[in-house]
C-alpha cells in the first residue's frame, strides 16, 4: 500500500489490507448483510426525521428510563450475534466427524465460541441485567432518577463501546481464540501474537468500566434515594436483588479490570505476570479472575430472581411467602459468592483440604438458593394463578432452573469435578442455570414491564409460542450435552473422530434451531405488538394488578416519574395504597427538579472506541490522542455548572391532566 | 431519606380519616448528598484494585529470576523523603478544608497549590526511583518480582498524577466561581481521593520497602 513501510507503520500501526478478511465467505456474507441492514436502519432514521429526536431524547438523554430501554434494546441486538455464534458452532459439531472436517477450520471455530461466551456473558447478560435495573429500581423506590444521572448516561456509552469494539473485530483483524476468559500463557504475547486478545481486552476494559460506574451509581441510589418510609425491609424484593447485584458488581469489576490491565501489560510492556518464565504465575490470573468471575454468575442471577419474586406475588395475587427469608437468602448468597471461586479449578492441584473447603461452601450456597425456590412454591400455593407469559417464565425457571443448579452441585464434589472438568458436562451445566436462570428471567422482566415503559402490552400469542420453542428447544439442545460430558467428551473441540456421539450433537442441533425459533416468535411478537398496540393499549399504567411503586404512575412514566413522591407504609406499597382507597391528588403539583441532558457521555463513547482501536492496532499517535481528548472533554465537562432545571408546575398539571382524562375515558 | 419534617401529607384530605397518607404533597423530595456516599464507594473499589496488586506482589514479590531483590535496590532514605512528602500533602489538604470550611478562598488555594508542590515532589521523586533502577537493569521486565514492584507502585504514582491534574482543575474552578457548594463538594472528594491514596502509600512502604529490605 505504501512504498514507505515506516510511514505506514506510523499512520496505521499494525494494521494494513491484509487484516480485512475477504476470504472468508462467511464473514463476507455477514458484514454484507450488517452493511445491507445497517444503511436500512440509517435510511429509515432519516425518512422518518428521527435524527433530532434520537439525539435529544435518547442518545443524550440522562433519564434512567430511556438508558434502561437502550440496555435492554443493545442486549436484545447482542443476543442476535451472540446466538448466530450458537448456531454455527452446533452445526459445525453436528457434522464434522471423521473425514468431514465441517465448514469451520479451527481458526475461525476458536474464535466463534470465544466471541460466543463472552458476547452471551458481557453483552447479553449484563445489558439485560442493567437495563432492567435501570428502568425499574427508581420506579419501585419512589425516586425520580438515579443518584447520578449522567454517570447513568455515561456508563451506558462505555457499554455500547466495548460492545463496538468486540463487534469490530468481525470484520477487521480477528478475535481472541482462546476462550471466553483468556487463560495465559495461550492469552500472552508468544502464543496469541496477533490482535483477537487485545480485543477482548480492551473491549472488557472499557465496559467494565460502566458496569463498575453503573454500580456505583445503583448501590448509591438505592441507598439514598427511597421514598419516605421505605426502610430496607421494606424494600420491593427486585430492589433488594438489585442492591446486592451492586454491591458485588462494585466488589468484583474492578479485579477484572485490574487483572486485564495486569494482561494488558504482559502484551503490551514485556512485564511477567502471567507468563512461564522470569517469575511469572500463569495461577495468579486463574485466581484472580475467578474471583471476579464467581460473583459475576450472582450478579446476572440475582436480579432474575428479583423478577421471578416481582412476578410470582404478581401473579398469584399474594403477598410474596417470606419476604424475610428472600432477602436474607438474596444477602447470604451475596457473601458466599466470594468463597467459591476455586471450584472453577479443582484440578489446579491445590490440594484436598483447599478442594474439600471451596467444594463444601460451593454446596452451602445451594441452601439458600433451595429457600428460594420454595418461597415461590409457597407463594404459588393457593394463590389465585394466572398463566400470562412472565408467569410461565417463571414456572420454566423453577424447574430449569432445579436441574441446574442439581447438576452444579455434582460438579462442587472435587473428586466428580476431576472427570467433569472442561467437559460438555459443565457446558450443560452452565447454560442451564444461564438460560434457565438469568435469560429466562430477564424475558420474564421484559414481558412484565414492556407495558410499564411503553404503555401497551406484547402480543400473548406470540410471547407463548416465543415461550414453548425456548424451553423446549433448551431442553433438545442441552440434555444431549449431558450425555456427552458424562462420556467425557470434552468442550471447544472442533472435530470428532468417533461416530457413535454424532446423534447426540445432531439432536443438540435441532434444539438450537428450535431455540431459533423462540427468537424469531419473539421478534415477530414485538412486531405484531407494536402494529397492534392500540388494541393492547393499557392506560391504567396497572395492567397486571401489580404490588409495587412503578405501577402506581402512568404507562410510560412522565420524566419526571411521579408527580408527588409516595409515602410507603408497608411492604407491597401499591397494593396497600389501593386497597385502602388511595385517590390520584388533581392539584397542587409543585415544580419538578430535573438533570438536564448532556452530550458528552456518547461523545466519550466514540472517542473510547478510537481509543481502544488504537491501542488494539498499535496506532500510538492516535490512541494518545484520544486519550488527550478524553481527559480534556471530562474535565471540560466538569465546568459546566448548569446541569439541572425545573420542570414548571403548569407542565405537570398538564401531564397529570391528561392521564386524568385517559383514565376517565377507560370507563 | 426519610427525614422530612414537613410533612403534609395526601390522603386524608382527599377521603377522609381512615385513609393514611400516602404522598408527600408539600416536602421537596429530592436528596441530596448522595456524592459523598457515591464517591466513597468509588474508593473502595479503586482500593480493590489496589488490593488487587498486593495480592500479586505477595505471590511474585520473591520471583528473582535470578535477578535482584529488593535488597540490592531499594534506597530507604528517598522513598523516606518520598514518604514524608507525601504524608506532608496530606495535612496541607487538612489545612485547605479547614480554610475552606471558614469560606477562605485565598487561604484554600494557598494550601492547595502547597499540597499540590508536595504531591509533585513525591512524583517527581518517585520518576527519579525508577529512572534510577530501570537505569541499573531493573526494568519491569527483568522478573516477576520487578513487573509486580514496578506495577503496583507506579499505579499508586498514577493515582497521584491524576491527583495533582484534579488538583488543578479545582484551583481553577474555585477562582472562576468560588467556594461555591458545588465546589466545596469537590474539594471534598478530592480530599477523600488524595487521603485515601497516602493509606494506600502507607500499604507500599511497610509492605514492599520495609519489609523488603528487612528479607
Amino acid at each position: 500500500m505504501f512504498a514507505n513501510t515506516d510511514l505506514q507503520h506510523l499512520l496505521f500501526g499494525r494494521l494494513s489490507l491484509e487484516d480485512i478478511p475477504f476470504h472468508e465467505p462467511i464473514l463476507q456474507v455477514t458484514f454484507a448483510g450488517v452493511a445491507v441492514a445497517g444503511i436500512a436502519v440509517l435510511a429509515a432514521i432519516t425518512y422518518f426525521r428521527f435524527w433530532g429526536p434520537l439525539w435529544r431524547d435518547w442518545l443524550t438523554s440522562v433519564d434512567h428510563k430511556k438508558i434502561g430501554i437502550m440496555y435492554v434494546i443493545l442486549a436484545l441486538v447482542m443476543l442476535l450475534r451472540g446466538f448466530a455464534d450458537a448456531l454455527l458452532m452446533r452445526s459445525q459439531q453436528a457434522i464434522a466427524f471423521g473425514a468431514n472436517e465441517g465448514f469451520l477450520p479451527p481458526h475461525h471455530y476458536d474464535q466463534i465460541f470465544t466471541a460466543h461466551g463472552v458476547i452471551m456473558i458481557f453483552f447479553v447478560a449484563m445489558p439485560f441485567v442493567t437495563g432492567l435495573m435501570n428502568y425499574v429500581v427508581p420506579l419501585q423506590i419512589g425516586a425520580r432518577d438515579v443518584a447520578f444521572p449522567f454517570l447513568n448516561n455515561f456508563s451506558f456509552w462505555m457499554t455500547v463501546s466495548g460492545a463496538v469494539t468486540i463487534m469490530i473485530s468481525l470484520f477487521v483483524g480477528e478475535f481472541a481464540r482462546t476462550g471466553w476468559l483468556a487463560y495465559p500463557p495461550l492469552s500472552g504475547a508468544d502464543m496469541s501474537p496477533g490482535v483477537g486478545v487485545d480485543y477482548y481486552i480492551w473491549g472488557l476494559q472499557i465496559a467494565g468500566i460502566g458496569t463498575t460506574l453503573s454500580g456505583i451509581n445503583l448501590v448509591a441510589t438505592i441507598v439514598k434515594m427511597r421514598a419516605p418510609g421505605m426502610s430496607m425491609m421494606k424494600l420491593p424484593i427486585f430492589t433488594w436483588t438489585s442492591l446486592c447485584t451492586n454491591v458485588l458488581i462494585v466488589a468484583a469489576f474492578p479485579i477484572l479490570a485490574a487483572v486485564l490491565a495486569l494482561l494488558t501489560l504482559d502484551r503490551y510492556v514485556g512485564t511477567h505476570f502471567f507468563t512461564n518464565d522470569l517469575g511469572g504465575n500463569p495461577m495468579m490470573y486463574f485466581n484472580l479472575i475467578w474471583i471476579w468471575g464467581h460473583p459475576e454468575v450472582y450478579i446476572l442471577i440475582l436480579p432474575a430472581f428479583g423478577v421471578f419474586s416481582e412476578v410470582t406475588s404478581a401473579f398469584c395475587g399474594k403477598r410474596l411467602f417470606g419476604y424475610t427469608s428472600m432477602v436474607y437468602a438474596t444477602v447470604v448468597i451475596t457473601i458466599l459468592s466470594y468463597l467459591v471461586w476455586l471450584h472453577h479449578f479443582f484440578t489446579m492441584g491445590s490440594g484436598a483440604s483447599v478442594n474439600s473447603f471451596f467444594g463444601i461452601t460451593t454446596m452451602i450456597i445451594s441452601i439458600p438458593t433451595g429457600a428460594k425456590i420454595f418461597n415461590w412454591l409457597f407463594t404459588m400455593y393457593r394463590g389465585r394463578i394466572r398463566f400470562d407469559v412472565p408467569m410461565l417464565w417463571t414456572v420454566s425457571f423453577m424447574v430449569t432452573f432445579v436441574i441446574g443448579g442439581m447438576t452444579g452441585v455434582l460438579l462442587a464434589v472435587p473428586p466428580a469435578d476431576f472427570v467433569l472438568h472442561n467437559s460438555l458436562f459443565l457446558i450443560a451445566h452452565f447454560h442451564n442455570v444461564i438460560i434457565g436462570g438469568v435469560l429466562f428471567g430477564m424475558f420474564a422482566g421484559v414481558n412484565y414491564w414492556f407495558p410499564k415503559a411503553f404503555g401497551f402490552r406484547l402480543d400473548e400469542f406470540w410471547g407463548k409460542v416465543s415461550f414453548w420453542f425456548w424451553t423446549i428447544g433448551f431442553y433438545v439442545a442441552f440434555m444431549p450435552l449431558y450425555v456427552l460430558g458424562l462420556m467425557g467428551v470434552t468442550r471447544r473441540a472442533q472435530h470428532f473422530d468417533d461416530p457413535s456421539l454424532q446423534p447426540w450433537f445432531v439432536v443438540a442441533a435441532i434444539g438450537a434451531g428450535l431455540i431459533a425459533l423462540g427468537i424469531g416468535a419473539m421478534i415477530v411478537q414485538f412486531a405484531v405488538s407494536i402494529k397492534n398496540r392500540e388494541a393492547l393499549r393499557d392506560v391504567t399504567g396497572d395492567p397486571w394488578e401489580g404490588r409495587t411503586l412503578e405501577w402506581s404512575t402512568s404507562s410510560p412514566p412522565p420524566d419526571y416519574n411521579f408527580a408527588f413522591t409516595p409515602v410507603v407504609r408497608g411492604l407491597d406499597a401499591w397494593w396497600e395504597m389501593k386497597a385502602r382507597g388511595f385517590q390520584r391528588p388533581l392539584q397542587g403539583y409543585k415544580p419538578i427538579h430535573m438533570p438536564k441532558n448532556t452530550a458528552t457521555g456518547v461523545i466519550l463513547g466514540v472517542i473510547s472506541i478510537a481509543f481502544s482501536f488504537a491501542m488494539i492496532w498499535y496506532i500510538w499517535w492516535l490512541a494518545a490522542l484520544t486519550f488527550v481528548a478524553t481527559l480534556a472533554i471530562a474535565i471540560g465537562h466538569t465546568f459546566n455548572y448548569n446541569r439541572d432545571f425545573y420542570i414548571p408546575a403548569e407542565t405537570v398539571r398538564r401531564t397529570e391532566q391528561r392521564r386524568t382524562e385517559a383514565l376517565a375515558a377507560r370507563v | 431519606m426519610a427525614t422530612h419534617a414537613t410533612h403534609t401529607l395526601a390522603g386524608d384530605r382527599m377521603s377522609g380519616a381512615d385513609v393514611p397518607d400516602f404522598l408527600d404533597l408539600e416536602g421537596e423530595h429530592h436528596p441530596e448528598g448522595s456524592t459523598m456516599l457515591g464517591f466513597w464507594i468509588y474508593l473502595m473499589s479503586d482500593c480493590l484494585i489496589f488490593a488487587v496488586l498486593f495480592a500479586t506482589y505477595a505471590v511474585l514479590g520473591r520471583s528473582y529470576a535470578a535477578g535482584p531483590s529488593p535488597n540490592d535496590l531499594f534506597d530507604l532514605p528517598i522513598v523516606a523523603v518520598n514518604t514524608s512528602m507525601l504524608l506532608f500533602s496530606s495535612i496541607t489538604y487538612g489545612f485547605a478544608m479547614l480554610a475552606m470550611e471558614r469560606d477562605d478562598l485565598a487561604k484554600t488555594q494557598l494550601w492547595l497549590a502547597v499540597t499540590g508542590l508536595f504531591g509533585a515532589a513525591f512524583v517527581g521523586l518517585e520518576l527519579y526511583e525508577f529512572a534510577h533502577l530501570i537505569h541499573e537493569g531493573a526494568t519491569p521486565q527483568r522478573s516477576g518480582f520487578l513487573s509486580a514492584f514496578f506495577t503496583l507502585v507506579g499505579t499508586h504514582g498514577l493515582h497521584v498524577t491524576f491527583g495533582l491534574i484534579w488538583l488543578v482543575t479545582l484551583m481553577v474552578q474555585t477562582r472562576l466561581r468560588g467556594l461555591v457548594p458545588e465546589n466545596k463538594r469537590r474539594l471534598m472528594c478530592l480530599s477523600m481521593f488524595w487521603h485515601f491514596l497516602d493509606v494506600i502509600w502507607i500499604g507500599v512502604f511497610t509492605f514492599v520497602y520495609l519489609m523488603g529490605v528487612l528479607q
